[in-house]
Formats: C-alpha cells, structure tokens, sequence
C-alpha cells in the first residue's frame, strides 16, 4: 500500500523513468505553444494533466505518442523518452512505438464497424488473423474495459449503434488489445454523462495495476479523484507537478492556486 | 403603399419565372425522350438487338455496337478505377501542401474542363500511333479512361476527405500504418461514395462519340469483337453513323438504338444514385 | 518489411497521380508539335486573317475565322438559352422552393448533362429543326439555331448547379440584414444574394462557355459542315469541333497538309477552353476564400 500523504516512491523501470519529458519546446510554425516542459511519470501510476483550454496539455500528451507528427510546421526540440529511449531518434518506428503506447481521444472514435472488429483491428493489423487467438483477446480486453458484460451477446453489431459510453470503453478495449504498457488519455470522458464517466474514472483506477496512465483533463474534480500526480500547464508552460493531494491543497504556485480554487479556467 | 404592392406583384412573377425555367428544362427531356420512344420503340426487338449492321435499315442491327459498347465499359472501367481513385488517394493522404500538390490540383481542375474531342486527338497519336495499337477497342478505352479520370480523382478526393479524422487517428494510434489506416479504415468507410463516382464517369464514358471518331472506331463492323485488340463500333457511333443517313429507316434506327442506349445511362445513373441515397442515410457522419 | 511495403505504396499511388500530369503534356505536346508542322506551311498571318477555310478542296485556304465564327454563333445561341433559364433555376431552387422540391428536382436536372450528346444532337436534327422551320422561315436544314438552343438545353444544369451552390453559400445573416429593412424576398435577391454570389455565378458562367465551345457531336449533327463567316444563325455553319470530326471520319492521309490542319484546329479549340477553364478556376479559388 502507499502512503496517503507525503512523498509516493516512484516506482522506477531499470532505473529510468516510463515516460520522460527533457526541456521540451513544441512549436506550430512560428507559434510556440509548450515552453521548455521538463516532467517525469513513473511506472504503473496515474498522472493528469490540468489546466484551461489551449493551454498545450493536449500537444503534450500527443508528444508521447507522435500524433503531432501529422501537424503541419509541427517542430520539436528536446528529447522525449519512454522507458529511457528517445523515441523521436532516427530509426524509431512509429507503428512499434503506438503498440507500446496506446491513446483514447476526447470523443469517442469507433470504426464504424462491428464491435468484435473494433478490438480485433489492432491485432490484424499486426498480422495476427487466426480465429482463436482473436477470439480469447477481444474477449479479454473487452472484460478489462468493463464493458462485457453489456456487449457479449452482440460483438457482430456495429460499434456505432452503442450509446457514447459503452463506445469510450470499447474505444479503451481496442486500445488493451494491442497490449500496450501505457496509455494515454485525452479527456476520455468530457464528452459523456455523469454515470458513463464514473465508469471510466473507476475503469481508470483498475488499469493503473498493471499501466502507466497519462490523463489530460479540464475537470479538476476528476484529476483529484483519480491520478496519483498532477501536472498543471498553463500558456504552454508546465507550472508545477507534484502529488496530486499536494496540488490540490498546498500548491507552490501562485497561478496553480489560482485555477485550482476557480478563479480563471 | 402602392410600392410595395408593385414589389409583391414582382416578387409573385418572379416567383412563377422560376418555377417556369425549372419545369421547362425537365418538360424539354420528357418531350424529347417521348419523341424518341414513339419513334423507335417499335423498332426494338431480338433481331434488331442482334443483327450485324447492313445497308438496308430494316435488317441492320446493333449487335457489334452494344457488343462494343459493352467492351469499352469493361476496359475503360478496368483501366480508369485503380488510376483514378489511386491517384485520389495519392493526392488527399500523401501529397504535401506545396507547389507539386497545387500544380496537380489545378491541372485536374483543367484536365476535367478540356473538350472531348482533344482526348481523341491525344488518344489517336499516343495510343493508335506511337504504340501502334491502331484503332482498336484498347486504344479506345485507354482514351476514354483518360478523359474521365478528372472524376474519378475528384469524386474520389471529396469521399475520403468525408471521412472523420477521429477514425484515422484511431488507427494511427493502434500502431496502423499509413496504408493499412487507408486500406482498411479510409477506403471502405468512404467506398460507396467512390462507386457512386466512379458509375458517374463510367456513364459519361460509354456515351462519349467524339474521341472515339478521332480515334478511329468505324462506323460499319460487321463482326463481334473478340480481343481488346479488335477494331470497333460502340452505340453513339452507330446512332451518329444513322443519324447522317438519308433515309427515314435509318433515323427511325437511330431512334432505336438511342433507347438502348439511353436505358443503359440511365440506369448506371439510377444504381449510383440508389448507392450514394443509400449510403446517406447509413453513415453515422 | 512493412517499411519497403509502404514505400512501394507510395510510389505507385504517386505514379497513378502523375499520369494526369503526362496527359496534359501529352495533349500540350502533340497539338504544339503536329500544329507546328502545319504552320511551316500555312503562315499565321493568313491563319489570323485568311476569310475562308476550305482545306478540302482543291483550292485550300486556312482562316480558322470561319472557324471560329460558327463556334462563337453556336456558343452564343446556347449561353443565350442556358444563362437566364440556368439562373431562373438556380434562385428560384435556393430562394424560393420548398426543401423537398429541391431534393426530387436537382437528380432529374443533372439528367439533362448525363444524356450522350449524340442523343441531343438526334434530337435538333430531327425535332427542333423542323419546329423552327415551321415558324421561321428560311431555317436551312443545318442550321446554328437549332445546335445552339439544344446545346443550351444541354448546358442549363452546369449554370443552375453551381450557381444554386454560389447563392446557397451566402451567409442567411445577409439576408435577414435585408429583409430586416424592408425588402421582398426579389429585391433581397437581385440586390444582395446575387451580386454576394456574382463570382460563384460568374465562374460557373465561364466555365459553361468553355463546355460550349467545346461540344462536338450536337454542332457536328445539327449545325452543318459549311464554314463561313456568318452570324447567321438560320444558315449552317462549321465549328472548330465539328471540322476534326469531319477530318477524322473521312479518309485523309496521315501526315497531309489537310490532316495536319486538325491539330491547328485543336490547338486553337485548346487554348480557348484553357484560358476559360483557368479564369473560371482561379475565380472560384478567390471566392472560396472569401467565404470560408
């Protein structure tokens, strides 16, 4: 168990940390939108990112698994790392890295397609098209997204005909199936209900066993719920990061304190 | 006050101009294709459909010409679609914004604006001369493929920039390559949209005449073709070749022939619409 | 693996691209080369000026005027007819009619481009002419008339469509901003949708003209084979189209003066339709800006 308050001890990989951010500077054309962004995730926690919109969170997250890349005048400088290994470097492979790192985006974004072929598109595409072993991971990853039990006795309907929550988790689903060792979040749940996103937020909390998960979110209420450590951006620049209760209670910045307690955002 | 009422009054009249203009342009298609059935409809039946064409109007036929036409589809169909929606593909998902990707633009947007019958004249030296395919159903159809490839690359452009980012993202981000995204997400989520343009410009194709008279195809075959290197006619050339005759057999021919011809047209046009109304109000998008 | 895959990709996609690019210099390089040919032994000057063209018979003379006079004729007639019906279509179909009419209608008016031209052309000869011989007297049996209103007829989805697409793209604001003063739905339309949408109408305009001048098989069937210089539309007359048909279907020797001139001819044909097409382009191009 970890202790409520104080220090958490990072759990650290082979000495590095999972995901890793040096002095990282992010421009879109001549418009600098992350300034100088230095920040560390350990392994199997849940980090959020806060802070009000077109504050760069969004870009940042994307660093992690170059979805940047396809931003026109996109241009980076500073290294980003994940499991000590710059993953920008010359002869990195893109397709390898998203394996490794998977993401669910703001909406829900089902392939208009069965939900079965939803999971299962990430292994196909991989080369894997043998029955079983398709079978036994759509199966497992649709129970680790919670979402099973609603769906098992339909997987040939098409993913569209889902209501906005079932289709995040079979969104989350898909992602597992790839059997990625971090994922990352862009407000997963921004557009749903109240009850659809207490499920994602507790879907969330079982995943931290066994992933490293980074959530951006504009929802304060949600960062204090469910991550370990939070970060806050504002205007490109990461303010401060620390222990999610030490934010939310005692932060060091002025400007944290600001958006925490709701004076802008 | 009285102003006003003399607008109203315009206002109403215009209202009725409209609505004149509109009906006019479909009343002139109905009197026109009623001249035709009433002309030629008679004239079609088993033998007329499979008669080789004679100089005696009541044995000619068109069989070599719907035979031909029926080719040309074929082989146009065959070589335009993977050219044309490969090239759409290239030119929304892999070409980047720069001069190369403006000068592919604006030579389409002129491509698709230039008359038939210059194709014919590129069609009669690239393909009947410099390759030596004389006039032959392939040259034909390598013409005809080129004129309509304008459409196809556009309609094949705006179905896939219809598709949702979020599901390209999608892909990228389960570890997808970029053709794997375009193959397996892209194209079939924009596929009916694609086939509806792709019948479109094939509808075009089969009724062209001119760059096929450039191109060589002969008014009078009297054989079937058998090989895509055979010499050919297809069904606007026979009506043309009718229409110029004389004698009324040959006009009441040609009015015959036009039906077909027209049926054919018309319901390529009715499936790609029924596809593309379909498709409507299946996407979620 | 995956790697040199995607990489061939690419590459043949990008080949499928380049093909448009050949075709245009293909189109550019033959009509400059074989024209060239023709002008070694026709001089432009007479090309410009010479009042007749008459290439197949004994006595050639090569003034593409004559040409170009029944091209411009029939061009006229057909814009005549297609302008002001195309754009009665086009307001009445984006201002006044009901949804659902326009929904069933626009379909059956894309029909009237979908028709072979070979069809139309059928259809002046044997219907239209015959109609205008009865009230008009003096109408040959090839005439401009005919072939010019048919190929109006033709052309009217080409105005009616992108201009209702023009007029459809005026922001609705501006139009309440003028029936907010006052004005009929008529006066709203003449004096604020139009003239916002006058670059949308235009280009579709000029590239109806373009189609126009362009068309063969209608001109070739109905308006005659007899250049001249004439702007009379009852009398029959050649168009630069109709003339490389006429070459093409009879027996000319390849490589002969007379042969060659049908690349004098289309390079002509081309040029035309290339300005008009690359005018209406790039006014399209300005107006999209403009509104989005």
């Amino acid at each position: 168990m970890l202790k409520e308050s104080g220090e958490m001890k990072d759990r650290i990989k082979g000495g590095s940390y999972m995901l890793e951010s040096k002095n990282v500077n992010v421009f879109y054309g001549d418009k600098k939108v992350l300034q100088d962004v230095t920040l560390q995730v350990p392994e199997n926690t849940v980090t959020a990112l806060i802070g009000p919109s077109g504050c760069g969170k969004s870009t940042y997250l994307r660093l992690f698994n170059r979805m940047n890349d396809y931003i026109e005048n996109f241009r980076k400088e500073g290294d980003i790392l994940i499991d000590g290994k710059d993953i920008y470097r010359k002869d990195a492979e893109i397709e390898e890295l998203r394996k490794t790192v998977g993401m669910v985006f703001q909406k829900p974004n089902p392939f208009p397609k069965s939900i079965y072929e939803n999971v299962a598109y990430g292994l196909r595409i991989q080369g894997i098209n043998n029955k079983d072993v398709l079978d036994e991971a759509v199966e497992k990853s649709i129970k680790k997204a919670a979402l099973w039990d609603e769906v098992k006795d339909d997987l040939k309907k098409n993913a569209l005909a889902l209501s906005g929550g079932q289709q995040q988790r079979l969104c989350i689903a898909r992602t597992l199936a790839v059997e990625p060792s971090i994922i990352l979040m862009d407000e997963p749940a921004s557009a749903l209900d109240p009850i659809s996103t207490a499920k994602i937020e507790s879907l969330i909390y079982e995943l931290k066993q066994n992933y490293t998960i980074v959530v951006v979110t504009h929802n304060m209420h949600q960062a204090g719920r469910i991550s370990d450590k939070t970060g806050f951006f504002y205007l490109g620049e990461l303010v401060e990061f620390g222990d999610t209760k030490q934010i939310f209670t005692n932060p060091k910045n002025k400007k944290t304190e600001n958006y925490i307690s709701g004076r802008f955002g | 006050m009285n102003n006003a009422r003399v607008n109203r009054i315009k206002d109403v009249l215009f209202k009725y101009f409209g609505i004149v203009c509109t009906l006019s342009g479909l009343i002139i298609l109905a009197i026109f294709i009623l001249n035709i059935l009433i002309d030629g409809v008679q004239r079609i039946d088993w033998s007329f459909m499979s008669s080789l064409p004679s100089r005696f109007p009541e044995r000619a036929g068109i069989l070599t010409a719907w035979t031909g036409t029926f080719w040309i589809f074929c082989l146009t169909a065959a070589i335009a679609i993977p050219i044309g929606v490969g090239a759409g593909v290239y030119l929304e998902e892999y070409s980047k914004k720069g001069w190369l990707a403006n000068l592919l633009e604006i030579n389409i947007a002129n491509l698709a604006g230039v008359p038939s019958i210059i194709y014919g004249i590129l069609g009669l030296e690239v393909f009947v001369r410099i390759l030596g395919f004389g006039a032959s159903l392939l040259a034909g159809s390598l013409t005809l493929a080129l004129l309509i490839l304008p459409i196809i690359i556009v309609a094949t452009r705006e179905a896939i920039r219809a598709v949702p980012k979020t599901i390209k993202e999608a892909s990228f981000a389960l570890g997808a390559t970029k053709w794997q995204t375009i193959s397996r997400q892209v194209l079939p989520a924009s596929a009916s949209s694609i086939i509806t343009g792709i019948i479109l410009a094939l509808s075009r194709a089969v009724g062209e005449t001119a760059p096929l008279i450039v191109v060589g195809a002969l008014a009078y075959v009297p054989f079937v073709a058998k090989t895509p290197m055979d010499e050919f006619t297809v069904l606007p050339m026979q009506i043309f070749n009718w229409v110029s005759r004389p004698q009324h057999g040959f006009t009441i021919n040609a009015a015959a022939a036009i039906i077909v011809l027209l049926c054919f047209v018309f319901l390529m046009i009715g499936i790609a619409v029924y596809i593309r109304n379909r498709a409507q109000k299946k996407n979620p998008w | 693996m995956l790697k040199i895959k995607e990489y061939i990709i690419e590459k043949a996609l990008f080949m499928c691209a380049l093909i448009t690019v050949l075709t245009t210099a293909g189109i550019i390089l033959i009509l400059t080369v074989e024209a060239f040919s023709f002008f070694r032994n026709v001089s432009l000057y007479d090309f410009f000026t010479d009042p007749q063209w008459t290439p197949l018979y004994s006595e050639k003379h090569f003034g593409i005027l004559s040409l170009l006079a029944g091209t411009f004729l029939t061009t006229v007639i057909a814009i005549m007819v297609a302008l002001p019906v195309g754009m009665g279509i086009a307001i009445y179909l984006s201002e006044y009619a009901p949804r659902s009419f326009r929904k069933i209608i626009k379909p059956l008016l894309e029909l009237l481009a979908a028709v072979p031209t070979v069809v139309y052309g059928f259809f002046a000869l044997m219907v239209v002419t015959p109609f205008l011989q009865n009230i008009i007297p003096g109408v040959s049996g090839f005439n401009a008339l005919s072939a010019g209103i048919v190929m109006g007829v033709m052309i009217i989805p080409f105005i009616s469509s992108m201009s209702e697409d023009a007029l459809h793209a005026v922001p609705k604001s501006l139009r309440e901003a003028a029936y907010g003063m006052g004005s009929t739905r008529l006066q709203t339309v003449f004096r604020v949708t139009i003239p916002s949408a006058s670059s949308g109408i235009t280009a579709s305009t000029i590239l109806a003209i373009s189609r126009a001048i362009g068309e063969t098989m209608i001109v070739t069937i109905a308006a005659g084979q007899m250049p001249g210089l004439t702007l009379n539309p009852l009398k029959p007359v050649q168009t630069i189209t109709a003339y490389i048909v006429q070459v093409s279907s009879g027996d000319v020797q390849f490589g002969s003066l007379e042969h060659q001139s049908i690349f004098a001819a289309g390079i002509s044909l081309f040029a035309l339709t290339f300005i008009l097409n690359s005018v209406s382009f790039w006014i399209k191009k300005k107006y999209r800006i403009q509104y989005e």
